[in-house]
């Protein structure tokens, strides 16, 4: 058997753009250069809005090898307002349980969604290509979405008011300029380089074997992370289910290992063959060998070009903080474009996505970062630390929390000030302003099961526990009213937000919670509104 | 009767983890020994409790 070439699944194709034959240079509101999962969210979300959105992607299709494998419940949640959450659901497996084992023995298991009451899982497991294809299917769907294949972007110039930026096509170059630039062309991002932007942070040392095989097997929908397995001594595993009878695993194969080498189908077998048992039937599908990194940008807004995804900041893979945080950045734009592309927000409510999500990057590459430390220790004190804690484990609670087999993601809190509002009255533990939204069982007039999430509107949503507020205020502001025209008959609304009748809580587009208020108070509100818009 | 916690009792378990890590770095192992043995001692002190410490010498041998 040969190496496996990464085949071409999707195949869209190059058509000439009307820009190419303009007789002045055209000019759009908003270009988003990589036609990734981010780049894809970011115009879905704009175009949905009603903005006319070019995407411009340098190839013109989407390539086997999963990459991507795991989406996060709150990944699906924004997935679910761009109208592909319950296809990514439907073809994903549904998991919530991760193992830990230490040689032979399990040492640790977790359950990332301990609850019910909510839409979504905690993850499902699905190879990107699949997520591409139903945004780009997606993204046909919308008459102001201009998805430009083999559209390569090769300079740029960045001015005060817009951005100009040149193209290279099968025929030849044009211009165009826009005002807003939205760079979500990956962890190596051609954007970010022609801009002279450092992209900083660590290296890891150690290379990971990772293969999506294919194969009959019985092992659980779980993600199942073993430290020194028999069958891979001194080093780690990681096992995951995907679609198509496919599984992902990884090999720890330490830091003197030859990629080259690693990666032949004679080395990968006996691997396999040494985990799964001789008599297990295991196709390859995609095989690599890579070494992480965790990187940043300093600043992720560069007057009109606005960095997104891993073009601004990169993680190694424990925890599945790439193209999660991604999503989340992409939602986290797109209304803050839309509001000051309308004139609703203030200028600087830009700066303000920089701000979170700069922070939310932090977050996630000191997650992945320790984990990775964890996994591969750096020196010989470190594998003595990790070794006890795995000991230790084996005994007592505190010390299976410290291990650490990669933290999964979960969305950042932005906290309250910024753009949310602190709190002036008392509230019990439950979400506080600044914080991502947590899901709830509603029932609407009918009496069927509704979510809370798919309650809230995609501009600011005001939801009031048995207060109607209506009447006092603006038109446009959408109003849920629980115990109106929604019931919230388990509680559970009531209990994951602490509200009392006449509660009221203000959801940002994005639905993140940026304020809430024992009692409705009009001005209050709006002013809370403007200060979420960057008025503040 | 047992006294010495074995349930999670920190805020940020995988932050003091890594910070205990990193106070190892550029450590020669008879640098880290010695580290290991002040931190043993300090904590002992802290504890302020005699049993609660010989409890956690006879867990240490795990």
């Amino acid at each position: 058997m040969s190496e496996p070439e990464f085949k071409a699944l999707y195949q869209y194709g190059y058509a000439r753009s009307p820009d190419q034959d303009a007789p002045e240079r055209p000019h759009h509101p908003v270009v988003v250069v990589g036609a990734g999962p981010v780049g894809l969210a970011t115009a879905i979300d704009l175009a949905q809005r009603g903005h006319p959105v070019v995407v411009l992607d340098d190839n013109d299709k989407i390539s086997e090898g999963s990459r991507a494998i795991c989406f996060s419940k709150r990944a699906l949640e924004v997935c679910d307002t761009l109208g592909v959450g319950e296809k990514m659901v439907q073809k994903g497996v549904t998991w919530n349980i991760g193992k830990v084992f230490q040689g032979e023995d399990q040492i640790y298991a977790f359950d990332l969604l301990p609850e019910d009451g909510h839409k979504r899982p905690a993850f499902i497991n699905l190879q990107q290509y699949y997520v591409e294809a139903f945004l780009v299917e997606r993204a046909g769907a919308l008459a102001n979405l201009d998805l430009r294949w083999r559209n390569e972007l090769c300079a740029v110039a960045p001015g005060e008011d817009l951005a100009v930026l040149t193209i290279d096509t099968p025929d030849g170059r044009y211009e165009v300029s826009a005002d807003w630039v939205v760079a979500c062309d990956g962890a190596r991002s051609p954007l970010r380089t022609m801009l002279g932007q450092e992209f900083v942070g660590k290296v890891f040392e150690d290379r990971f074997l990772i293969a999506d095989v294919k194969m009959k097997a019985s092992f659980p929908t779980e993600r199942w992370f073993w430290f020194d397995p028999p069958f891979h001594q001194g080093q780690s595993t990681l096992l995951h289910k995907q679609p198509d009878d496919v599984w992902r695993i990884d090999f720890q194969l330490g830091r003197d290992a030859d990629s080259a080498l690693e990666k032949r189908p004679d080395r990968v077998m006996p691997r396999l063959k040494a985990m799964l048992g001789e008599n297990t039937g295991v196709a390859l599908e995609w095989v690599s060998v890579y070494t992480f990194q965790c990187k940043r940008m300093a600043e992720f807004v560069h007057g009109r070009i606005i960095f997104a995804g891993d073009a601004a900041h990169q993680v190694s893979p424990f925890g599945a903080r790439g193209a999660n945080s991604g999503f989340e950045d992409a939602h986290n734009l797109a209304w803050k474009l839309d509001a000051l592309i309308n004139g609703k927000a203030g200028p600087q409510i830009i700066a303000f996505y920089g701000e979170e999500r700069e922070r939310a990057a932090d977050d996630n590459i000191g997650n992945s970062t320790r984990a990775t430390d964890f996994i591969s220790p750096k020196s010989g004190m470190a594998l003595t630390f990790r070794n006890a804690t795995l000991d230790l484990a084996r005994h007592f609670d505190f010390a299976k929390a410290m291990v650490n087999s990669g933290r999964l993601s979960k969305p950042t809190p932005y906290g309250p000030g910024g753009l949310n509002t602190p709190d002036e009255d008392d509230w019990a533990n439950s979400v506080t302003p600044g914080s991502p939204p947590v899901d709830a069982p509603l029932e609407n007039d009918a009496g069927e099961r509704i979510w809370l999430l798919d309650a809230l509107g995609a501009d600011f949503t005001l939801v009031c526990h048995g207060c109607d507020v209506k009447a006092a205020m603006p038109a446009d502001m959408r109003i849920v009213t629980i115990g109106r025209n929604v019931t919230d008959s388990l509680g559970l609304f009531a209990q994951r937000y602490d509200t009392r009748p006449g509660s009221c809580l203000l959801f940002r587009p994005d639905q993140y919670l940026c304020a809430r208020w024992r009692h409705f108070d009009r001005d209050k509100v709006i002013a809370a509104q403007q200060r979420a818009l960057g008025f503040g | 009767m047992t006294k010495l916690t074995t349930t999670t009792n920190l805020t940020n378990p995988d932050a003091v983890y890594a910070a205990i890590i990193d106070a190892h770095r550029d450590l020669t192992d008879e640098q880290s020994a010695a580290f290991n043995a002040r931190m043993v001692l300090l904590l002992a002190n802290h504890i302020g409790d005699d049993d609660i410490v010989l409890e956690a010498l006879n867990a240490a041998q795990a």
